[in-house]
């Protein structure tokens, strides 16, 4: 008999952390205590995307979303819900404005307002089970390129499509295959870019985790196109149960005879090995990466020649970035044409974005190009928490930029971002409100790069410690009005001169910052201020006796977090800090209850 | 040092020199670092020099020249883990294990480093110690992470 009902339990990183196998564990054990195991099914699936709100469940087939469970929140969910058909409302998601509980997944506006292309089976499958990927229309889109369709064909679709490059320059795929299909040498390979290293971006880790053969469905799609015998998939160390989940898929692929020696029947061969990287953010470079598989140092080198005529080995190699080749399959499924009706004239389609930072819903979400900023942080994020004043976004990791409040209205696109002095990049934003400082942003974004330049270039390699040291001088307030124009005459350089892509877009950060925000570079630089506070050494901490006293009554936690002592008091007595002694760390803001450290 | 352990990584990947990656990261992971002799050892067998095998250890994040603590504490400097204070996560643990960040401490219980972005953005400030995540962590709780691994330190020290 089928089950009545599913929970479909969040197993991403995020839900995982959060203890979300104990959440279903506890199901699982309920559910056999109160004799539902035949009409309950537990499924665990990969990342919804709401992961701030997590562990996560949605019951279905009535799409009751519930969060932030814990195991013992278990009982009397089952007992409530599943045996008297009550969903629990105090475990619903609950809109900030309203306070009215929202019990189904579908009128939450952070689910409702997106439009799953690359995410379209997250949360709907166990990733690890083909049977249920292929359940969802799995490897039909494989199918039918490799038993309807000839490798130019396929070519055309991803062509008629308009699809970019999700990994963050926004390449005309169709055009790179295209250049791969027609460079001479053999063989060729297909390779996979999950070497995500934006801070901040984690759009590829959940698309390997919640739905692997996506990714490898595109693959071999690709390597169809172009004539490829062998691919491999690159992917960040850093993400266990990514690389853990994409090998258990590999290895039921391999088993339904959709990898290896003539698949389908078809008399089409391709594997797909797996390299995982040694941790190097310039191994998102295409030059890098390449290298790194080789098993060399991952350092770029000058193009042309383009990988897609002297790659991996020196063959032809058409790389593609995760969301890229998830989004293979259903334009191939549905036509390029019905792709392309989606998002704007030159950028077609949609986009998963990382929405982090200062923002009440935090996650993943995958929107039509095109959308506005407004639209993607108040609608679908639910605007900045605390009652904050928004101040900008950050998009494209350390190679994008600021944007800020008046362009709050920017349609999201490839050119509208360039244009804004950002970049699309892999879709990480960062959302920034009045507490943060915009000049501390662009000196740790320069501290990141930085540290992660290869240092094979000397614009890059000295550039981005110049630029550091400058903005460091600023944060400190030792900087100078001629510090800002040295600034902007290095950032230049070091974007017009380095070699790879690392270099050319360091300077972003700074650029943008510099050009929306100069106001705060003056106030640091001539008041020696930071307006949000952040800065330290600009800052002079004291603590307000009568809070201190009448709401606090003198508790001492600041005293006993002070790292350097500084702070004197005794218990139901007001607390002083002592200026000579403080460092200007903070820790007594963060630490104090009541709201009594006044930052100055 | 036992050499065997390296024989095996060295089997598993059928001695290829274009997997040396891979082998390092194995061995990495097998005594924390990579030994000076288990460099010597590999290069020498799978005949690569040695100069490559170095140059690798010292480019990648991943691999260190020295012995790092049974319980690497990693805390995460993503920007979304920055916009939220994680250096003060960091200064915590700092002071409360008497290192700084990219050391280990005398007993080789803990080592403390910064990493990049651990893709868990929503849980933000995130720390690691090995496999184990914690996410939203505040300040009191970097007291309670380094008294549990302690404890645990301690445990298994008499097992």
């Amino acid at each position: 008999m089928p089950h009545r009902m599913h929970l479909m339990v969040c197993a991403g990183t995020g839900c995982v952390a959060n203890r979300s196998p104990e959440v279903r564990d506890a199901l699982v054990t309920e559910i056999a205590k109160r004799g539902l195991e035949n009409e309950i099914q537990v499924v665990t699936t990969g990342c919804n995307g709401f992961c701030g709100a997590g562990p996560l469940m949605v019951v279905q087939p009535d799409g009751i979303f519930y969060q932030q469970l814990s195991p013992k929140d278990v009982p009397h969910l089952v007992e409530e819900h599943f045996l008297k058909g009550r969903p629990v409302q105090k475990l619903m998601y609950v809109p900030p404005e309203t306070r009215t509980p929202l019990p189904k997944m579908m009128d939450i506006p952070f689910f409702s307002r997106q439009r799953l292309i690359a995410l379209r089976n997250r949360g709907l499958i166990d990733p690890e089970r083909i049977e249920e990927y292929i359940a969802r229309d799995g490897y039909a889109a494989l199918a039918k390129a490799l038993s309807q369709m000839t490798p130019q064909q396929i070519l055309e679709e991803v062509k008629i499509s308009g699809l970019r490059g999700r990994g963050g320059a926004g390449f005309p795929t169709g055009a790179k295959w295209e250049h791969v299909l027609k460079a001479e040498g053999e063989p060729k390979y297909v390779i996979c870019n999950g070497d995500e290293g934006d801070p901040g971006a984690f759009m590829d880790r959940s698309i390997v985790e919640s739905d692997p053969h996506s990714v490898i469905e595109g693959m071999l799609i690709g390597a169809r196109a172009i004539g490829a015998r062998w691919g491999v998939v690159y992917i960040r160390n850093e993400y266990p149960l990514a690389v853990q989940r994409l090998m258990i898929a590999l290895e039921q692929a391999r088993e339904y005879g959709l990898l290896g020696d003539n698949i389908l029947d078809t008399g089409f061969d391709f594997d797909i090995s797996v390299s995982r990287g040694a941790g190097a953010f310039v191994c998102g470079e295409a030059t890098a990466l390449v290298s790194a598989v080789e098993g060399r140092p991952g350092e770029p080198r000058a193009r042309p020649p383009r990988l897609a005529q002297h790659g991996l080995w020196g063959k032809p190699t058409c790389l593609n970035n995760v969301e890229t080749w998830a989004d293979v399959p259903p334009i191939i499924n549905n036509g390029g044409a019905w792709y392309a009706q989606i998002g704007t004239e030159k950028s077609k389609g949609t986009k998963v974005f990382s929405l982090v930072g200062k923002i009440n819903n935090t996650g993943l979400v995958e929107v039509p190009m095109g959308i506005t900023l407004r639209e993607i942080i108040y609608d679908i994020g639910g605007g900045v928490p605390g009652g904050k004043k928004f101040k900008a976004v950050q998009t494209g990791g350390p190679s994008g930029g600021c944007i800020p409040n008046e362009l709050i209205d920017l349609p999201i696109d490839f050119e509208s971002l360039a244009e804004a002095g950002s970049m699309m990049g892999s879709g990480g934003m960062v959302i920034m409100d009045e507490d943060t400082c915009m000049v501390d942003v662009a000196r740790y974004f320069l501290a990141f790069t930085q540290d992660e330049s290869c240092g094979k270039c000397a614009p890059c390699r000295e550039g981005t410690q110049l630029m550091l040291d400058i903005l460091t001088r600023i944060t400190d307030g030792h900087g100078t009005m001629e510090d800002l124009d040295a600034l902007e005459e290095v950032a230049k350089v070091v974007a017009e001169t380095s070699l790879c892509g690392l270099g050319t877009s360091a300077p972003n950060p700074v650029l943008t910052t510099m050009r929306y925000f100069r106001d705060e570079y003056l106030a640091h630089i001539g008041a020696h201020k930071c307006p949000a506070h952040v800065c330290r050494q600009l800052n002079t901490y004291r603590i307000d006796p009568a809070i201190c006293v009448e709401r606090g009554h003198g508790c001492g936690v600041c005293r006993r977090e002070c790292p350097e002592k500084a702070i004197f008091g005794e218990k139901n007595q007001a607390h002083r800090v002592d200026a000579t002694l403080c460092n200007k760390c903070g820790t007594c803001v963060d630490v104090c209850h009541f709201n009594a450290v006044i930052v100055e | 040092m036992q050499l065997e352990t390296v024989d095996r990584i060295i089997q598993q990947h059928h001695a290829d020199k274009t997997a040396l990656i891979a082998m390092l990261q194995d061995v990495q992971s097998e005594f924390t670092y990579l030994p000076q002799e288990a460099l010597v050892y590999l290069s020498r067998t799978i005949e690569v020099p040695l100069s490559r095998a170095y140059s690798l250890a010292t480019f990648y994040r991943a691999f260190s020249l020295k012995p790092k603590g049974r319980y690497s504490i990693a805390v995460c400097m993503g920007t979304a883990c920055h916009v939220k204070a994680a250096v003060k996560i960091l200064e915590k643990f700092e002071r409360l294990l008497h290192i700084k960040t990219g050391q280990t401490t005398p007993d080789l219980n803990f080592g403390l480093e910064e990493v990049r972005c651990l893709g868990c953005c929503g849980l933000a400030p995130v720390v690691t110690v090995g496999p184990d995540l914690y996410g939203k962590v505040m300040l009191p709780k970097v007291d309670q992470i380094v008294k549990q691994y302690q404890k645990q330190g301690a445990r298994d020290a008499k097992t």
